[in-house]
């Protein structure tokens, strides 16, 4: 194949505008409107790749989406390169360098700030869309236009230079889903960014993407040179580029006499017309070393006048091009996504909407509907026999996908291992799975498949569509909400201060929380016991705001907190605070936390940090479905207070300098009780609960204050050398008093009755997840119980997670019987020693006994104890406790 | 993506919706008086048919309220609101 640029001619291109870029150390020179492949062939390159797994040279096929061959690596204009992008696709205007792949793309890694690819989205409703604009699609949006003058009609076509007024070109749809919506993905101009995905919402949806011409299959069909033959013709009327000098046309339909028209008028000689309806037949083709096309192979028909004298002895015809067309596919992709449904239509020996079906949002037209003009009587000529005996491996370079290297042998291969379904033809062969997702082999392998089975094409039918109808990166779905954008991130407003001392921060949900305040030269594991043991020994400050909060307000609060606990809380006194385990209705823990009365008709409650939103929508599905006699408003006010905990035996001494109005003796302000108080000079409210075991408060004053509370606090408990700190040594002081988290030490598994904590369960009312109590499962003696585990060389802290088994067991005979799991564990400083909590089978029959723990290069033993090791008296919960 | 049909603020996409399941599961009256059998059955066992049925839906990220609906499980299409 020697193609060029024809002196003149060509509509979609500005011979004014001249182009250039590197293909593979080669500049291409090429004009605006061009595309790569039509710039390649205009400069004569027709080796444009190589195939994926047998390595033969291949040239542009088509001049669409549909290419199987011509598949480059990119680098836009922008910078960023892409890679396995059809050059029949790809304007040259947006181009620097391509590069020819081996079927395999290569994301390229980007360098620290190098990433500057912008990609957008956007969301547009409209009463129409209309995909495709070509005449059908264009008289759809006029008519829909002319109809209802106030309809928004979205007239979209995939070719950056489709023709017509009101068109949005270069955008192609991706996929149709519920209820009209429809994605599309538009390639813009740089720099403004790469691209825009489309979110459409479309009250009714033209179809009118029109049809894709398929070969016919043969011996070596894959040579650079052999092209589909409506392509040929748009690379000379489009792109005003000869694409061979002597042109060979295999064809089963009219719709080639045009092809030939044009071809003749560019130049190009047409040696021959092949047409498989008179029982014409190529059946190879000839090479050059570098497997460019030199010659094809026909056979004629017996008994015409121009059959050549040695009858089925192949003719031969030397030639540069080989245009074939097996027919013409309507393109139901789109159809096929919204559960439309396909027949097979004799008369164009293609797969059409069958639009019997129940889509009234949606219809087809034109050459998408079947209606290809120009077919004329089409002929049911699918593949060409090998010439000679056909054994299996005579059909191994029949190529029926040639972006897969799938051949007729692999096809039969596939049905003769009893594989007849379509489906799993197609995952077999994998015919199909490339990225033109078998536009041009899709059908004819449905076909050749029917041949062998003895069966109807349309019995067989074709693999399921599905989208994205074109190749669509990760970072175009993303569109903007990437990096900062991917997920709210939410902050206390104490954050300026823990960034500005150098917290190390950790996500909890969306939360950032500091994980702990590292000094100069200080180990995480340093830096956490520094803060648990300022905790246990003078006084320690936490950032507790993002615990979950929800005011309750109603008459029935009290009614209803006393079936959404597991114990009872109408009898809580106002002033008063209650720690409280809610379960879902099997039975297993869900949440936790300390609620406190407000009024009579008012609590606060709060819940762990994950989980308030979970927790909030909890409440508000049995208030609605279940409840709604009970006259409850539930109002989330996470976001309404700061909250600074003040942990630790000088704890008092701080609260009171913050808050001079409020008595904090023991006896005006006692544990689990609740003041109104001016801490820091705002108005707010005092807790006295504790997640420590040491004497504690948490502070509650108006968000907007959050950071002037935190630095009163720091500033009032500096005579004690106040300590902030993270949510590790919140985890270790918590953790030492056998203090579950909900989610860290439960997995939707666990009752409370497997934590230990059946005297937070109330034997005297119903609550939801009561009656799973029952169950006899949840009876059972070796269900998982929560339990403390202390390793017997007290240096070694366990992995979370680790695996318990029972000191006998035989660690060779695999699966080696388990007896639990490590679910937190720690080095801690009150204790000198590491320590662990585990949910173990029958753990509370086990304690004192000895467990193994198998890690990866060693087995490590360890002694199951309560789960409260630390002040199991609680002597510590009102100050240092007097000797 | 459903554009699922809020009895309260209209037709808008499923990504401001959580889903609920099955409607018209009520929570027993007296769950001390079922067997393990049938507390088992009302926890964990559903209807699920090929075609319509009723489920419910709450609008999480609009009004939040919950409401039950008709949906044809084959074709997604939403029939009568309400409950």
């Amino acid at each position: 194949m020697t193609g060029s640029r024809l002196p003149d001619g060509g509509t979609g291109i500005d011979r004014g505008d001249p182009r250039a870029f590197d293909f593979e150390g080669t500049v291409v020179s090429g004009f605006a409107g061009d595309t790569v492949a039509s710039a390649l062939l205009a400069n004569g390159i027709d080796v444009v790749g190589r195939s994926i797994y047998h390595d033969r040279p291949r040239g542009v096929f088509s001049a669409g989406p549909e290419e199987p061959n011509a598949l480059v690596q990119v680098r836009w204009a922008s910078g960023i390169s892409e890679p396995m992008l059809p050059a029949t696709t790809v304007p040259v205007e947006d181009v620097l360098e391509v590069r020819n792949l081996a079927g395999r793309g290569r994301l390229e890694p980007a360098e620290p700030g190098t990433d500057t690819g912008r990609f957008d989205a956007r969301y547009a409703p409209c009463e129409v869309r209309v995909i495709g604009a070509g005449v059908s699609g264009r008289r759809a949006a006029s008519n829909a236009r002319t109809a209802d003058p106030g309809a928004r009609v979205l007239l979209i076509d995939s070719d950056p230079a489709a023709a017509g007024d009101e068109v949005r070109r270069g955008m192609t749809a991706l996929g149709i889903y519920d209820h009209g919506y429809v994605t599309a993905v538009e390639r813009c101009p740089a720099p403004a960014t790469e691209g825009r995905l489309w979110h459409i919402r479309a009250g009714r949806i033209v179809i009118a993407t029109g049809a894709t011409e398929r070969p016919i299959i043969f011996a070596d069909d894959d040579r650079p040179g052999v092209m589909l033959a409506g392509a040929a013709a748009t690379y000379v009327e489009r792109y005003g580029v000869r694409p061979g000098e002597r042109a060979v046309i295999f064809t089963n339909n009219d719709t080639t006499d045009a092809v030939t028209a044009t071809l003749r008028g560019a130049g190009t000689e047409v040696v021959a017309i092949v047409d498989a309806r008179r029982g014409d037949l190529i059946v190879g083709t000839m090479g050059d070393d570098a497997g460019r096309l030199t010659g094809i192979r026909i056979t004629r028909a017996h008994g015409r006048p121009d059959a050549g004298a040695d009858g089925d002895d192949p003719e031969t015809i030397e030639a540069d091009l080989l245009l074939v067309s097996g027919g013409w596919n309507p393109n139901v992709a789109l159809w096929a996504h919204a559960r439309g449904t396909l027949r097979f239509d004799e008369r164009i020996a293609a797969f059409v909407p069958d639009r019997a079906g129940p889509h009234g949002r949606i219809e087809v037209v034109g050459a998408a509907a079947g209606e290809v003009e120009g077919l004329g009587d089409i002929g049911p000529t699918w593949v060409v026999p090998p010439p000679g005996p056909a054994t299996d491996a005579a059909w191994s370079t029949h190529y029926v996908d040639l972006g897969r290297d799938s051949t007729v042998q692999d096809l039969q291969r596939a049905l003769g291992a009893g594989l007849e379904s379509i489906e799993h033809v197609k995952r077999y062969t994998t015919i199909g799975t490339g990225i033109d997702q078998g536009r041009t082999s899709g059908v004819v392998t449905s076909a050749i498949a029917a041949a062998i089975l003895g069966q109807d094409v349309g019995a067989i039918g074709v693999p399921t569509f599905r989208p994205p109808t074109v190749p669509v990166s990760f970072a175009q779905l993303a569109a903007r909400n990437r990096g900062a954008l991917a997920d709210p991130i939410r902050v206390t407003p104490s954050h300026p201060w823990h960034e500005a001392n150098g917290a190390v921060f950790e996500d909890v949900g969306q939360w950032k929380r500091p994980h702990h305040f590292p000094q100069a030269g200080e180990s995480v594991d340093d830096a956490v016991l520094r803060e648990c043991r300022a905790a246990r020994t003078s006084v320690a400050m936490m950032d507790a705001t993002t615990l979950g909060k929800i005011d309750l307000q109603g008459p029935d609060v009290g009614a209803f907190l006393d079936r959404v606990y597991t114990n009872t809380f109408s009898s809580l006194k106002v002033g008063s605070c209650r720690y409280g385990l809610m379960c879902r209705a099997d039975g297993m823990v869900f949440d936790d936390g300390v609620t406190s009365r407000l009024a009579d008709d008012r609590f606060h409650m709060t819940t762990t940090t994950g989980n308030a939103a979970a927790v909030l929508d909890h409440l508000e599905e049995w208030l609605q479905t279940e409840w709604p006699d009970l006259r409850v408003h539930a109002t989330s006010v996470t976001e309404q207070w700061a909250t600074v905990a003040v942990v630790g035996p000088r704890s008092r001494d701080v609260v009171a300098a913050l808050a001079p109005s409020l008595d904090v003796s023991d006896a005006a302000f006692p544990f689990m009780t609740w003041r109104d108080a001016v801490i820091a000079g705002t108005l707010g409210r005092a807790f006295r609960i504790s997640f420590s075991g040491e004497l504690a408060y948490e502070l509650n004053v108006p968000t907007w204050h959050g950071l002037a509370l935190w630095e009163a606090v720091l500033a009032a408990g500096a005579t004690f050398g106040i300590t902030p700190y993270g949510t590790q040594a919140m985890h270790v002081l918590r953790a030492e008093k056998g203090y579950p988290i909900i989610g860290q030490e439960t997995d939707g598994t666990v009752t409370p009755q497997d934590l230990g904590m059946a005297w937070a369960v109330s034997t005297k009312k119903d609550f939801i997840g009561r009656r799973s109590h029952r169950r006899l499962d949840a009876q059972r003696p070796d269900r998982k119980q929560l339990v403390g585990l202390l390793p017997t060389d007290p240096r070694i802290v366990l992995p979370e997670g680790t695996q318990l088994v029972a000191p006998d067991a035989d660690l060779r005979v695999t699966p080696v019987p388990m007896l639990g799991h490590v679910t937190s564990s720690y080095d801690s400083a009150a204790l000198g020693r590491s320590f662990a909590l585990a949910l173990v089978k029958g753990g509370r029959e086990r304690i004192g006994q000895t467990v193994l723990a198998p890690l990866i290069d060693r087995v490590v033993e360890a002694v199951i104890a309560d789960s409260v090791l630390f002040d199991p008296e609680n002597r510590r919960r009102d100050g240092e406790p007097q000797p | 993506m459903l554009l699922v049909p809020c009895p309260h603020c209209g037709p808008r996409d499923e990504t401001e919706f959580k889903y609920g399941g099955q409607a018209g599961i009520a929570h027993p009256a007296d769950p001390e008086s079922l067997t393990d059998a049938e507390w088992l059955d009302y926890l964990f066992l559903r209807d699920n048919p090929k075609g319509p049925w009723r489920e419910r839906w709450v609008h999480t990220a609009g009004c939040r309220r919950w409401f039950d609906v008709t949906r044809d499980t084959l074709t997604n299409e939403f029939g009568d609101i309400g409950g």
